[in-house]
């Protein structure tokens, strides 16, 4: 065997995929896995612990795999994570664990992530156990949101002996694991729904339907319900639109509305009754992730599909294994195009975009070429659905109906190195203080704070709270 | 899950439901709205509240089934239990927050259409309760079509009736009864709020504009997660692109692009009419989804 080659990972044949909503990558098997993880070095500084946000010791787990001890590699890895399943499906690892281990000097890295998901799968479908937590001590936290923030916070929290409860708007828990990230990347099912019953066991409770800053307010919670801590991991869910004329034509979504109407409301189901509208022809605006999710849902739900992004594939945001996965399908790309003006029929539906050719000037503040447009390149193409994929800000609900909530220009919750906001005993953390990042981001803001809340109760209540 | 407390027939195919829901009662103010998900399979339908009992921790719907998860809803009992039931969304109406002399010193005069009659209903008793007589105009197509009469009765200053087909109180549609009391028997008012079908709010807005009056809409788009995420629920109001269920629902009506409005609505028409075939039904007249919404 080739110690710098990854043992390959079977996938859904790109033609056959293209039509349904099944898992693409279908994972290792056990021998598979035990070649793989065989792999790893062991090496003593281990730099890829360092770069994993929530700092899972990844030797350790990729050990009890080489040796066929799979139970043990899922209890190393619970000591960690609440979603293994999850990260080990989503997480850009390659930007992540896998982009400084050692063997991707000269070769190719561990896939630490194939790795996890592996453990994590043989886990649940083994029914092993994984959650221990310490006794009660009688403090009530609550936890805003349950996307991968949310969930982090409260499943550390419980393991430390909290009385934690979860605040969710939506119908289902999970958030962006519900109703962003689509079944052929995350099954719901299979994956998502176990991950929180995982947490339900370690106590947690989950209250959907109730939306901090309409059904409850942050201070109801903290005077009138008795919380001693809260943490707001609401996220970062407000579309943004381009403000170009035409983008209320019907047939104009945003990428969380097509995302939404087809993940959390299953909208490509026969037997739901939510709607979803995909004309034959779509363009889906933006590079990154949320834009490939959208053009892969809408390909699989028979339209032709293109990319329209403003840069070069250099510079997509989207993981790399993504980008390939939706060429592979037969996604289509226009680089350097950005669109001027959506044009309607007499109906009031999209007809066609008008875009324009770019070219990448100097290097902005964020260090990516800035594009700038060419003049005279103006050029029209048919479609008949556009998705908005522009990324998402905060959503202002919770500071505006909090008082003395600091945000920052972007709306952005302001925080301390706890994670705690201007309001004492208020902390938070994933894309509500960042705006919009990755789950495992938020995971590791989840732990942050969960570390920061259990100090603050701790040094103002004392260890256990009066009976 | 929330249970159904109470439910009673207001019209043909329109019914009222109390719904055990503590923290939405709790909340709930006039002007917002609460959304509905009746089952595993169904769709997130956005009604507007019609009256909310804190002590008994209930909330009172008004549902007139028109598509295929409406009349799930509609089929439902006493002591069933609807799957989801979130709220309360939306702003609550502009006077809620503003200095009560200032509300006093309005003449105020409701418009409302259809089962629009029952969102209207606990603004109207809002302003009872703040010792303010406001005159209402219920508007349906027939007599029988006409619901919460006397429950309105009671805490309207006057209550007019319209009736398109002259079954019951003044003939013709609510514009010709606005035009009636304000033209020709001289009425004045400051403001009218108006709760009905788009087109119905369009019109009031074209007639109240021409005779200078202030007019309040509560919106009515297709909604999906109703708390700002998706931009579904997008309206054009005085050309700036606002979210009707985190920025409204209700808003300046003389601002509104009702044309664009209406051309939204009725965006999924085409997929609704399959899913009642689906669900072997004849016909499906609506907008997306139900009473106030969808």
């Amino acid at each position: 065997m080739d110690r710098f080659k990854r043992v390959p990972i079977s996938v859904q044949d790109p033609v056959e995929r293209a039509s349904n909503f099944d898992e693409v990558c279908l994972g290792y098997t056990e021998e598979e896995a035990m070649a793989e993880a065989k792999r790893c070095l062991n090496c003593k500084h281990h730099p890829c612990v360092g770069n994993c946000p929530v700092g899972i010791h990844i030797p350790r787990f990729i050990k009890h795999i080489a040796e066929g001890e799979f139970e043990e590699a899922a209890h190393v890895l619970a000591e960690y994570t609440a979603l293994p399943a999850v990260c080990g499906r989503v997480c850009p690892q390659e930007e992540q664990c896998e982009q400084v281990c050692v063997l991707g000097i000269k070769g190719e890295a561990v896939s630490i992530g194939k790795l996890e998901r592996f453990a994590a799968d043989w886990a649940r479908e083994h029914n092993v156990e994984v959650g221990k937590t310490k006794e009660k001590n009688g403090f009530k936290v609550a936890v805003i949101g349950s996307g991968p923030a949310g969930i982090t916070c409260a499943g550390d929290l419980a393991k430390e002996g909290y009385d934690v409860t979860i605040f969710e708007a939506l119908h289902e828990p999970g958030g962006v694991l519900v109703y962003g990230i689509p079944e052929f990347r995350l099954p719901k099912e299979a994956v998502v729904k176990p991950e929180i019953e995982n947490l339900k066991k370690l106590g947690v409770k989950i209250e959907t339907n109730v939306i901090v800053g309409r059904t409850v307010t942050i201070d109801s919670l903290l005077d009138e319900e008795g919380f001693h801590a809260i943490f707001i991991g609401s996220g970062a869910g407000l579309p943004r639109f381009m403000g170009i004329s035409g983008e209320n034509l019907n047939g104009v979504f945003s990428a969380n509305e097509f995302l939404t109407r087809n993940n959390l409301m299953k909208a490509f189901r026969e037997d739901y009754d939510t709607p979803i509208k995909v004309g034959s022809k779509v363009a889906v605006i933006g590079g990154g992730n949320v834009a490939m999710d959208a053009a892969r849902t809408a390909l699989r739900l028979g339209a032709e599909v293109w990319i329209v992004y403003r840069r070069t594939e250099a510079e997509l945001p989207a993981r790399v294994e993504e980008v390939h996965h939706a060429m592979e399908e037969g996604i289509k790309f226009e680089f350097l195009t950005s669109p001027i003006e959506i044009v309607g029929n007499e109906d009031g539906w999209v007809k066609s975009i008008r875009c324009q050719r770019m070219e990448l000037g100097e290097p902005d503040a964020s260090g990516r070429r800035r594009p700038e447009p060419i003049i005279g390149s103006e050029f029209e193409f048919d479609v008949d659905t556009v998705i908005m994929a522009l990324g998402t800000s905060p959503n202002p609900l919770i500071p505006a109906t909090t008082a003395g909530l600091e945000i920052n220009n972007r709306k952005c919750i302001v925080v301390d190195e706890d994670g705690q906001t201007s309001r004492e005993g208020v902390f938070a953390g994933g894309d509500a203080v960042t705006g919009a990042a990755t789950v495992i981001l938020a995971m590791g803001a989840g732990k942050q704070a969960a570390e920061g809340i259990d100090k603050y109760i701790k040094e103002k209540y004392g260890e256990k709270a009066n009976a | 899950m929330y249970k159904i407390v109470e439910k009673k027939d207001l019209a043909p195919n329109i019914i009222s439901m109390d719904i055990l829901a503590p923290r939405v009662a709790n909340s709930a103010q006039p002007g917002q709205f609460v959304i509905v998900i009746v089952d595993e399979e169904g769709e997130r339908i956005p009604l507007t509240i019609c009256n909310y009992d804190k002590e008994k921790g209930t909330v009172n719907i008004v549902i007139q089934a028109m598509g295929s998860s409406t009349k799930r809803i509609v089929a439902l009992d006493e002591g069933d239990y609807l799957k989801d039931f979130v709220g309360p969304l939306g702003r609550p109406s502009d006077y809620v927050n503003e200095d009560i002399e200032e509300v006093k010193k309005q003449k105020v005069l409701f418009v409302a259409g259809g089962v629009g009659a029952a969102p209207v209903f606990p603004q109207v008793r809002w302003f009872h309760e703040h010792g303010i007589d406001v005159d209402v105009i219920v508007g349906a197509k027939t007599k029988e079509l006409i619901i919460l009469e006397d429950e309105i009765k009671e805490v309207a200053g006057n209550l007019y009736i319209a009736t398109d087909d002259g079954s019951y109180g003044f003939n013709g549609m609510v514009t010709g009864l606005i035009e009636e009391l304000v033209v020709n028997q001289g009425k004045e008012y400051d403001l009218v709020i108006s709760i009905g079908p788009m087109i119905m709010m369009k019109f009031v807005c074209l007639l109240t504009k021409k005779l200078g009056i202030k007019t309040v809409v509560s919106l009515n788009p297709i909604m999906v997660d109703g708390t700002g995420m998706c931009g579904a629920c997008r309206v054009t109001v005085g050309n700036e692109t606002k979210f009707a269920c985190v920025d409204g629902p209700e808003f300046d009506g003389h601002l509104v692009d009702f044309d664009e409005a209406l051309k939204r609505q009725a965006q999924y028409k085409k997929e609704e009419i399959e899913l009642a075939k689906r669900g072997q039904e004849k016909t499906c007249t609506c907008q997306h989804g139900g009473v106030h919404n969808g």
